[in-house]
């Protein structure tokens, strides 16, 4: 009976608050909607890089990551949930529907693996952590998107590194599995198995 | 089975259909068939318009004419250039990716466009027709604006605000001052080119003498009471190189020009003396930068394409609303709600590639989209942007604003290193969107 009322109640509140954001957007200017994916895309460019292409050194490539995950990033960066320097008061400007053209759009392009220096040297044992912890999701050595996760092979140094002390800090959310495994590894081998599994990635090219 | 067949038949009658079409549509299209696009200007948006007319449509036959072999960027010209010392290749870009591309590029300089004709004549002394014209002509400047400093004033007083000898100058008077000297700078009242510009120029500058002339100063006598990333800045002037407001310490010093007031406007500048008079008083320098008021380029006035200081143009299109079929963007452009940056030029430039291959092919122009994004580097591992989504709005009257902001200000050092780092990867995707 008080789960009922309370779920009433955040129900109601719910839909108080879905008004309040409706009349909101009554009063902002009406703007121009219904943009192709190409022009929305074309916008890009300039950060990342010709169709999603990006020639480093920090922007992240997005061009032929998967469309799912796409949509989960800008999500995340719009909500808040993703940290991020530039992105989250980027992906605020656009709808579910424009997001969608977005992520059809780059997941439509070649991934481009980043022409980037690396330490050969830790690249065996980044190989080795890799196969270990990482490749159930991440499979072909980072390459394979199948499972909707993030490119890892061929992506960008800086932005891959950012990315992993977003995820070590707790800032960025992971899944129970991932979480699991990046943990086990860094107890096993410290900050210096991500730099060994980073010199994997980058020497993928 | 006789599905097949038909399909088959049909494919087969079709494509006869098509050569046959082909053919006949020959001589017409030799004739021109109305696709001939001239890019008058081959800064940021003229490059960028003249790529993606042929990445929209390649059978558009485009021409680009630009006088310089190499376009130097004025952004990244603060932190490469002048602050850094990395030389002026490495904000330098060549043509050679745009001919790749199938654009024609010519190298002439444009004294004439006629809208009637629909013809363009050269100093070189060509005439080139054109179905619709896409006119980037950048800034020029109102040496109205700065009694005393004029165009030939600028060989020994560098404006540096078109980049490229210019800029190169300014590091080599930076390079060869004594220290404990006064490099004195005049930003221009609004609008101008790159808004956040004289204001990372300043700290760029401070940069350099912290590093090798740990004496010297940076005194800004601006005509206005705020600038771009007012905030950012003040707080990176402050950390870096000790910068108090209202205060003459530390390296940087600021003097705004309260509003209704006209304290620092220039008054007379006194080239030979390499002083500044302004209504507050006069100010010596060993070096000196002028930046003077800005307005549309040349060719703008020349073709009759402006109203006041720049080119009103359709928002949603960048046609013109004074001249049919020819386009007007970048700085040059009344952009209303974009700013004058380079990242606004590469994003008209794309609507309008969009809005004349519609034209040409018949149809509507599309949906725009627009997008901002300026970064600013105050010095080593410290980075910070603005940014900004934009839509048409509804009634044509504005680009609004729909998302953006600043770096937050209480941003930590990491975050403003990684800024520092996109500021980078920035530099090297827009230009390779350009030029690449």
């Amino acid at each position: 009976m008080v789960m009922k009322t309370i779920t009433r109640v955040l129900l109601v509140a719910g839909l108080a608050f879905g008004t309040t954001g409706i009349a909101n957007a009554k009063d902002a200017p009406k703007t121009l909607m219904g943009a192709s994916g190409q022009a929305l895309a074309d916008t890009c460019a300039g950060c990342h890089g010709t169709d999603g292409s990006s020639g480093g050194p920090g922007t992240p490539s997005i061009g032929g990551l998967s469309k799912a995950y796409i949509v989960d990033l800008m999500k995340g960066f719009k909500s808040g949930d993703i940290p991020s320097t530039i992105m989250g008061r980027i992906a605020k400007g656009y709808n579910a529907d424009e997001i969608g053209k977005l992520a059809v759009f780059f997941s439509g392009q070649k991934f481009a693996a980043a022409k980037q220096k690396f330490d050969a040297t830790k690249v065996a044992a980044g190989k080795k952590s890799h196969e270990k912890y990482c490749e159930k999701c991440h499979a072909d050595g980072g390459v394979n998107i199948e499972d909707d996760t993030g490119r890892l092979a061929g992506q960008w140094s800086p932005y891959v590194k950012e990315s992993i002390a977003a995820f070590m800090s707790g800032a960025r959310p992971m899944t129970r599995k991932m979480k699991k495994r990046m943990k086990k590894l860094h107890a096993k081998g410290g900050d210096a198995a991500f730099e060994e599994l980073m010199a994997y990635y980058a020497s993928q090219q | 089975m006789s599905k097949k067949i038909d399909r088959r038949s049909f494919i087969r009658s079709a494509g006869a259909a098509t050569a046959a079409a082909g053919v006949i549509g020959m001589p017409s299209l030799a004739l021109g068939a109305g696709k001939k696009v001239v890019v008058v200007g081959g800064g940021t948006g003229g490059a960028t318009a003249a790529k993606y007319l042929k990445r929209a449509d390649p059978s558009i036959e485009v021409t680009l004419i630009e006088p310089n072999k190499t376009y130097y960027t004025c952004y990244l010209s603060n932190v490469y250039v002048i602050g850094g010392g990395k030389g002026i290749d490495s904000i330098g870009h060549g043509y050679d990716g745009l001919k790749k591309h199938g654009v024609k590029v010519v190298h002439d300089y444009v004294t004439g466009i006629d809208a009637k004709t629909k013809k363009i004549t050269t100093k070189g002394g060509a005439t080139i027709d054109y179905d619709r014209c896409i006119v980037s002509p950048g800034i020029d400047f109102k040496w109205e604006s700065t009694p005393g400093y004029d165009e030939a004033a600028s060989g020994t007083i560098a404006h540096a605000w078109k980049a490229g000898a210019q800029t190169a100058m300014l590091r080599k008077q930076l390079e060869e001052m004594k220290d404990g000297g006064t490099f004195l700078m005049a930003p221009p009242p609004n609008p101008f080119r790159c808004p956040p510009g004289p204001y990372e120029r300043a700290a760029q500058v401070a940069g350099y003498f912290k590093k090798h002339k740990p004496k010297s100063k940076v005194l800004i006598l601006d005509p206005k009471g705020k600038f771009s990333k007012f905030g950012l800045f003040k707080q990176a002037w402050s950390k870096l190189y000790g910068f108090k407001e209202g205060s003459d310490d530390g390296m940087i010093v600021w003097r705004g020009t309260p509003k209704g007031s006209d304290d620092n406007k220039i008054v007379k500048v006194d080239v030979a003396g390499k002083s500044i008079e302004t209504g507050f008083g006069s100010e010596k320098g060993d070096v000196l930068n002028i930046i003077p008021a800005q307005k549309a380029g040349k060719i703008a006035f020349a073709a009759g394409l402006t109203k006041g200081d720049w080119c009103p143009v359709n928002l949603r299109t960048f046609e013109s609303t004074i001249h049919k079929d020819i386009y007007v963007i970048g700085d040059a452009a009344a952009a209303k709600g974009l700013p004058k940056s380079g990242y606004a030029a590469n994003s008209e430039a794309k609507v309008a590639a969009a809005a004349v291959a519609a034209s040409l092919a018949g149809k509507d122009a599309p949906v725009p989209a627009y997008v901002n994004t300026c970064y600013s580097i105050a010095g080593p591992g410290y980075g910070f942007s603005v940014a900004a989504v934009y839509r048409l709005k509804e009634d044509g009257s504005k680009v609004q604003k729909v998302s953006g902001g600043l770096t937050p200000s209480n941003a930590s050092k990491g975050v403003l290193a990684s800024e520092e780092t996109y500021a980078h990867s920035w530099y090297k995707n827009i230009t390779n969107d350009i030029f690449g």
